[in-house]
């Protein structure tokens, strides 16, 4: 591990910075293994306030809830909101948490502070039922509308429920096989509501989504009376990517109020790692962003070792395989990016297979090394899996020095300068470099408005500080600076790899034993690297048991959506389709 | 000038499009349906048609490639088959999605537990072939197989896979994976080289005593 907990435990009779400013408010987090402050509810907006325009923590990286639960009589149970924030210019992160009853879970939204808290509030009351007092429109967000309960929340138990902890009891040493469904049919074990008859129930069609976009569409004033009409675009249509989908309320053509609708492939990908022991939930990162599963294997693996320390440090050669593996990762997601923007603005598949073709040479190497081409499941606590096999190194060369670089310079001639490019995409959905952090995006999206912040270089993890290679930025932040960002970054990641295929050393791929189930100590870390579409972040609780008490991962694509109502709020409905395509999200990632 | 980076773009389009004809030619009917053809198509140095045609054509598996685990066969010198598996339960601890069971049973003499399982199970329908239980098997007695086209017309019963189902010999194994086999053959001979040696000096001492 190259990368230290920033913020170090001071002795502990002398009061921090925070506490001398708000005595009283803000307590040192005294737990072992964690970092950071506890704020009182009621002082959270001033403390908040304070830390952004005094301390200069711009960026609120990631918001989250944990549900310290236990059963057991007189537990101290309580929700814990935890904030990591950064500073745009770089440096580690500051970290603070609100503490309230689970009965009573009332909490001050930042949403006015940090515009970028939006999402992620929403998504703490959706799983866990922490009421941001202030938040306008604080709806369920992953699960639907109706719903009931708080399914992150630990005593709330899934359909198909089997036990509380991996690995079940019952596969081993008797292990008569049975299909869950067989055993626990679905229907048996539905916990209906009070006061809820099934026989009776309408379908409601989302009441409170079409209020909220009447409320937000009320903003906006026309000098002629017009009719407005709602358009939903999704969820299942050719320009969402997948099962997304954009309520969108136009005043003829022009957009007047614009909601994402996600969660339709919600599966509680962060109560399944909490089921899971710590290195199950290496494949389940595969599932989160599909098309770069090596970047969320990393991001995961850093998390877990920063807790363990110094003896799951990975050896040298594991480092630059993480690294190579990492940057061939972002170069075929770009290409994939790329070549399904040009989708979105209307070019039939010319170019979206002219970059996968180079996207698959890709994915072979991947295949060879780690057996899959997607599902990669490479990256274990303290190296990789395996290495290299015979060749493969070679290959990796030829592709890196030979072809990858002139089959970008050939997409970079086939489309940058194209008219229909460039009508279609200057000035479109335009992100001003302070609306890009306020509303916490990040990756290329943060990068082509103007702010040069890449976690590689802003706050380093792994080798990459050993690299010579250009923070890619744009200034125009519209959508043609947001396809630009993504060559300019597959040169930079060129530019890592060539030097990292010349650098690797031999030796070791692997610190220790590679044990089936690894001890992580108590304690909390937040893991990021730089994943192709953003902060990949992963946020870890460990009671030194064998499964994570909490496993959250901050989705670049969920948070980047933030801002997507901004972005196309007064543009034509045509331009929302290119927006979306400029965040590049996946499903498997906002969703979870 | 206004269109000219059309004409650029539509110039590259023009260039994929007479490569295809070129690099069939050249290849002269060999392109295609061949071993070679098939690896110069998937090599840095492709151009032209990039698809390959399956099912007439496929692509070579790599030696790491895994699909759904397998169990691995002895075969001893009288031609029995004997599995390498020891229901020790670390494949169906390690499993992420929990699709693996074992049944162990005890001798009914001894009540020690017999090393080979009476029933092995994977279901196939929930296996998310991560390969762990290939991984960390300490026995090398399940591996990751290369048949990956597996469709049936039931989703049932067919797809929970016994250990009748599962069960392949060693020789199959050398045969996909000849690399790994080699190298895990070597640290088993070394290990076993080890044990023998460890025997006899066990047993070197011992015997003036008696």
């Amino acid at each position: 591990m190259t990368e230290q907990a920033p913020v170090a435990p001071a002795p502990a009779a002398e009061p921090t910075e925070l506490e001398k400013r708000f005595p009283g408010a803000v307590k040192r987090d005294t737990r072992p293994g964690y970092e950071g402050h506890i704020v009182e509810a009621g002082k959270l907006r001033e403390v908040a306030t304070a830390i952004r325009d005094e301390m200069g923590y711009d960026y609120l990286s990631s918001l989250t809830a944990v549900d310290y639960f236990s059963d057991a009589p007189n537990a101290n149970n309580f929700l814990e909101v935890a904030y990591h924030l950064f500073k745009s210019t770089g440096g580690g992160s500051l970290v603070y948490k609100v503490q309230v009853p689970r009965d009573k879970a009332v909490v001050p939204s930042l949403i006015d502070i940090y515009p970028g808290a939006d999402f992620q509030e929403r998504e703490a009351w959706d799983l866990y039922g922490v009421n941001f007092e202030g938040h306008p429109d604080l709806r369920r967000i992953l699960m639907w509308e109706g719903f009931s309960g708080h399914p992150m929340r630990k005593d709330w138990k899934e359909p198909y429920y089997e036990e509380e902890l991996k690995p079940f009891k019952n596969r081993w040493p008797e292990g008569q096989v049975y299909r869950i469904e067989d055993h626990n049919p679905f229907g048996k074990n539905v916990k209906y509501p009070a006061g809820f008859d099934p026989e009776g129930f309408k379908e409601s069609a989302d009441p409170a989504l079409y209020e909220s976009l009447e409320r937000a569409a009320r903003q906006y004033s026309e000098d002629i009376d017009t009719e407005q009409v709602v358009v939903n675009l999704g969820p299942q249509h050719p320009s969402t990517h997948g099962v997304f989908r954009m309520a969108v309320r136009l005043d003829g053509e022009t957009i007047v109020a614009l909601k994402p609708v996600m969660g339709y492939l919600h599966r509680n990908h962060e109560q399944i790692g909490e089921r899971n022991t710590w290195i199950m939930n290496m494949p389940f990162t595969d599932r989160l962003d599909y098309l770069s599963s090596m970047s969320n294997n990393f991001g995961y693996a850093l998390a877990v070792e920063k807790l363990m320390g110094e003896k799951a440090a990975p050896p040298e050669r594991a480092q630059y395989i993480r690294v190579i593996m990492a940057e061939l990762t972002r170069i075929s997601n770009h290409l994939w990016a790329i070549g399904f923007l040009l989708n979105d603005l209307g070019a039939f598949f010319t170019p979206a297979l002219y970059a996968i073709t180079e996207r698959e040479l890709i994915l072979d190497i991947f295949e060879a090394t780690t057996g899959s081409r997607m599902m990669c499941n490479y990256f274990r606590f303290g190296g990789v899996a395996r290495d290299f096999p015979a060749g493969i190194l070679g290959k990796i060369k030829g592709l890196v020095s030979e072809r990858l670089p002139r089959k970008i310079d050939e997409l970079d001639l086939y489309l940058t300068q194209n008219e229909l490019v460039r009508s279609r995409g200057e000035g479109v959905g335009v992100v001003t470099p302070e609306e890009a952090i306020a509303y916490s995006t990040a990756g290329p999206v943060l990068r082509a408005s103007g702010v040069p912040y890449d976690i590689r270089r802003a706050d380093p993890y792994s080798i990459y500080d050993r690299f010579d290679f250009d923070v890619a930025v744009r200034y125009h932040g519209d959508v043609y600076d947001r396809y630009m960002i993504r060559l300019d970054e597959m040169r930079q990641s060129l530019r890592i790899l060539e030097q990292a295929v010349k650098q690797i050393p031999d030796g070791e791929i692997m610190t220790g034993k590679n044990p089936y189930q690894v001890r992580v100590p108590a304690g909390e870390s937040y893991g990021r690297v730089e994943g192709p579409k953003g902060e990949l972040g992963y946020y870890i609780v460990s009671t030194g048991k064998a499964n994570p008490y909490r496993y959250h991962v901050r989705a670049p694509s969920f948070i980047n959506l933030t801002i997507l109502e901004k972005m196309c709020v007064g543009s034509k409905v045509a331009d929302a389709v290119v927006n979306l395509g400029s965040i590049d999200i996946v499903l498997g990632e906002v969703d979870r | 000038m206004y269109g000219l980076g059309v004409l650029k773009g539509m110039w590259v389009t023009l260039v994929h499009f007479v490569q295809t004809f070129v690099d069939d030619i050249k290849w002269a009917g060999k392109r295609y349906y061949t071993p070679e053809g098939i690896a110069h198509r998937s090599s840095k140095d492709t151009k032209g048609i990039f698809t390959v045609q399956y099912p007439e054509e496929k692509l070579p598996m790599p030696e790491e490639f895994r699909f759904i685990p397998f169990l691995l066969q002895d075969e001893d010198e009288r031609g029995n088959l004997h599995d390498r598996c020891t229901s020790c339960g670390i494949c169906a601890k390690v499993c992420p999605p929990q699709c693996i069971w074992i049944v162990r049973t005890e001798d009914p003499v001894t009540k020690r537990p017999v090393p080979e399982p009476v029933e092995f199970f994977i279901d196939v329908d929930i296996c998310m072939n991560c390969g762990y239980c290939a991984e960390y098997c300490p026995f090398d007695a399940i591996k990751m197989d290369h048949d990956y086209e597996l469709a049936t017309f039931d989703r049932h019963v067919e797809n929970i896979y016994n250990k009748a189902k599962l069960s392949k010999p060693v020789s199959y194994y050398a045969s996909i994976r000849p690399t790994n086999y080699a190298r895990e053959e070597a640290v088993r001979a070394a290990e076993a080289a080890k044990k023998a040696e460890a025997a006899a000096a066990r047993a070197a001492p011992a015997a003036p005593a008696q």
